[in-house]
């Protein structure tokens, strides 16, 4: 089936809507990168004229072309028609109007959620300018639970995310407790291991059960080793609150992450059997990224952008408590610049709000792009906007182990200021407690907290 | 139980250099912090944006007595090769026949740019010209020193397919961090070819004056040499072997 546009006695034609979508993504060296983008600007937006007359109903075909691919299978399978009949006879320029409509609340858009696909949430949002994504996205509200409830409306949580080149206890701990002093966390406390041994990953979550427990925050730690290395851990006795797993949108991906949809059901198995938490809780976490599919050779010839929204049915197969895109870690040969990265953090941001899932941002960037923090500035303040559940927050934005810059434990609390977002409840509540963000503050200085904290051995 | 000491600022700084703020009571980084970051990024960027510079390096590496021959990739400029990296990792025939007029050598050295040009001028002719002592004395042939304008880790393959060559030794600069910019990487590939992948290859990373000196990783990078040499490996399949079998990395 083809599709075409006809702008100005100029016929665009495009063979399968794979190809439309990608040449209707709005610019990314990413897309350059895999020779799939368009030719200029008239191309795309012809490209996208054509794309907003496309029925929705047209996504429910296999999009990315590949017999046997598990996300595909996956895909049709999570597709649930009674959820889809609202807006099933709606093209994907009615939907965005739909969408934007003051009368389509953030209920009735999470009523139509399980009937949407990926390729779906991708061609609106590509359609969609930065405030439409904004503005879609801040009416759906996504809660999840374990200790702490992330996503109500009105607040921002942060993943403290203590990372160490070598995987020190004590230095796990100081920059941990630095961003507790600070109000980080709510979301998670989250290490990235420089090492995936298993000795390792069972001392990292000793270490943040040790933190959690001794001062008794309201809240979940997680190590972010592979998923494997979590169901031996697990086996072995570890306190595991969250399993995490980096997820992609085609099976060929994910098996360069060295993950099926088996191993993760397995762990998920697992982790809900150790009831560390209040029944119905969610328990999984996962990350992604515009641009991983492609780096593994293996996007299928699909924009960076739909490959993305494919990894998010992978991760609502699991009602996760956390899934964030690490939208500017990748490079700029994926995203060259602010201006792509800010554009694929509010389109990753809104792509898994719309599937429902509780979306955060890792917003962040590396030295060879042409970014600085003031583009993660504008980005966190949009996202924040568009009503983010969590961002990743580091001392001073600066990740000493993957060496990538991230945000500030006082770049959250400028949100706090500037636009009225507290964190979590129970997290608000415990940090009330100890006057943390007051002159009252009760909890040590860092010199004496870490001399107090009991690490295990080793 | 009397509480424990506390820690003293310098143990804290002993364990970890990530930029703490010790519960800083206020809303915003300091004016110091701040700054300070921002020179840090300045400084990275400035060596990402970096051009190799042949001339000085030529002339360094004449001082030691080696020679040296200059190629660049694909890629026209410091920003397509940043964007575009399969541009950085073609050889434009013009250069592999260049190349190819040499006398094949047992292994090719390569000096490229990478993501830091000046972690390349400060640690490169240097390194290359331990690693040339250390494989001359060990019996085995040599390439010129290969300077390489925008330069990917692959491109070292064509260099050496070009060449005729069974080991290639790619240098090049790191991604650079907040906190060094100064770091060289060293990538090395038993029997290279177009589209190998990175499981074949060794490497050795952090070279640089406060990381891996460049005397140790000459004499890591000339026992893998030899090691590649003798098994016709290299990569995890090497590695593998050594775990079997040290012997080739010290055996006679």
């Amino acid at each position: 089936m083809g599709f075409h546009a006809d702008i100005n006695a100029t016929r665009y034609s495009f063979p399968s809507l794979k190809v439309l979508l990608a040449k209707a993504s709005p610019e990314r060296s990413g897309d350059h990168l895999a020779g799939v983008s368009a030719d200029g600007p008239v191309e795309r937006i012809a490209a996208q004229h054509c794309l907003a007359d496309v029925p929705l109903a047209a996504f429910l075909d296999d999009v990315l072309e590949v017999d046997g691919d598990a996300v595909t299978d996956l895909i049709a399978a999570q597709h649930d028609a009674d959820a889809f009949s609202p807006v099933a006879s709606l093209t994907v320029g009615e939907f965005r109007d739909w969408l934007l409509d003051p009368g389509t609340t953030g209920v009735r858009i999470a009523g139509v959620s399980p009937g949407l696909t990926p390729e779906m949430a991708a061609a609106v949002s590509k359609i969609m300018r930065a405030q439409d994504l904004i503005a879609v996205a801040a009416k759906i509200e996504v809660v999840t639970r374990f200790r702490s409830t992330i996503g109500l409306k009105g607040r921002l949580s942060t993943r403290n995310q203590p990372n160490h080149p070598t995987d020190d206890s004590r230095g796990i701990a100081l920059s941990a407790l630095d961003g507790l002093m600070m109000g980080a966390g709510d979301a998670v406390i989250g290490v990235n291991p420089a090492t995936d041994t298993l000795p390792d990953y069972i001392r990292i979550c000793e270490v943040l059960e040790a933190i959690r427990t001794q001062l008794d925050i309201p809240t979940q730690h997680c190590c972010l080793g592979h998923v494997s290395t979590a169901i031996a851990a697990i086996e072995a006795g570890a306190p595991i609150d969250l399993v995490f797993q980096s997820v992609a949108g085609s099976q060929k991906a994910n098996d360069g992450f060295g993950v099926t949809l088996a191993m993760l059901d397995e762990a998920h198995d697992a982790v809900t059997q150790l009831a560390r938490a209040p029944e119905g809780a969610n328990l999984m976490y996962f990350e992604t990224g515009q641009g991983a599919a492609l780096s593994a050779e293996a996007h299928h010839g699909m924009d960076q952008q739909t490959m993305e929204a494919r990894a998010y049915a992978v991760a609502r197969r699991y009602r996760p408590l956390l899934v964030n895109t690490v939208v500017g870690f990748i490079g700029p040969e994926y995203l060259a610049d602010g201006k792509q990265i800010i554009r694929a953090g509010l389109e990753d941001h809104f792509c898994g709000k719309l599937l429902g899932l509780p979306m955060g941002v890792d917003v962040c960037y590396t030295n060879h792009s042409y970014a600085d923090q003031e583009d993660m500035d504008i980005l966190l303040t949009t996202l924040a906007a568009a009503g983010v559940s969590f961002v990743i927050t580091v001392p001073g934005a600066d990740d000493i182990m993957l060496n990538y810059q991230s945000l500030a434990f006082h770049d959250a609390q400028f949100i706090r200021e500037t636009l009225g977002r507290p964190p979590a409840p129970e997290f608000a509540a415990w940090m009330q407690t100890n006057g943390i963000g007051t002159p009252e503050i009760t909890l040590p200085t860092l010199e004496t907290a870490l001399s107090r904290l009991r690490l295990p051995a080793g | 139980m009397s509480d424990p000491k506390p820690i003293s600022r310098a143990e804290i700084g002993a364990l970890t250099q990530a930029r703490l703020s010790f519960g800083g009571r206020g809303r915003a980084l300091t004016t110091g912090q701040a700054l300070g970051f921002a020179l840090d990024h300045a400084q990275a960027r400035a060596a990402v944006l970096a051009e190799l510079d042949t001339a000085q390096l030529a002339e360094t590496l004449e001082r030691v007595g080696l020679t040296h021959r200059v190629v660049a990739s694909a890629a026209p400029s410091r920003d397509d090769f940043i964007r575009r990296p399969d541009l950085g990792r073609a050889l434009p025939d013009r250069h592999a026949a260049a190349l190819a007029e040499e006398a094949a050598p047992d292994v090719a050295l390569v000096l490229g740019d990478g993501l830091s040009a000046t972690a390349v001028h400060l640690n490169g002719p240097a390194f290359m010209s331990e690693l040339s002592k250390r494989l001359s004395d060990a019996g085995m042939t040599v390439s010129p020193i290969i300077l390489a304008h925008q330069a990917r880790v692959a491109l070292g393959d064509k260099v050496a397919l070009a060449l005729g060559a069974k080991t290639v030794v790619m240098a090049l600069g790191e991604r650079p961090g907040l906190s060094a910019a100064d770091s060289l990487g060293v990538y090395l590939t038993h029997a290279p070819m177009a589209e190998i992948p990175d499981s074949a290859r060794n490497c050795i990373s952090n070279i640089r004056e406060a990381g891996t000196s460049v005397e140790a990783a000459a004499d890591q990078a000339t026992r893998l040499i030899v090691a590649m040499q003798r098994s016709g490996q290299s990569g995890v399949a090497l590695n593998q072997l050594l775990a079997r079998d040290g012997a080739l990395l010290t055996g006679p």
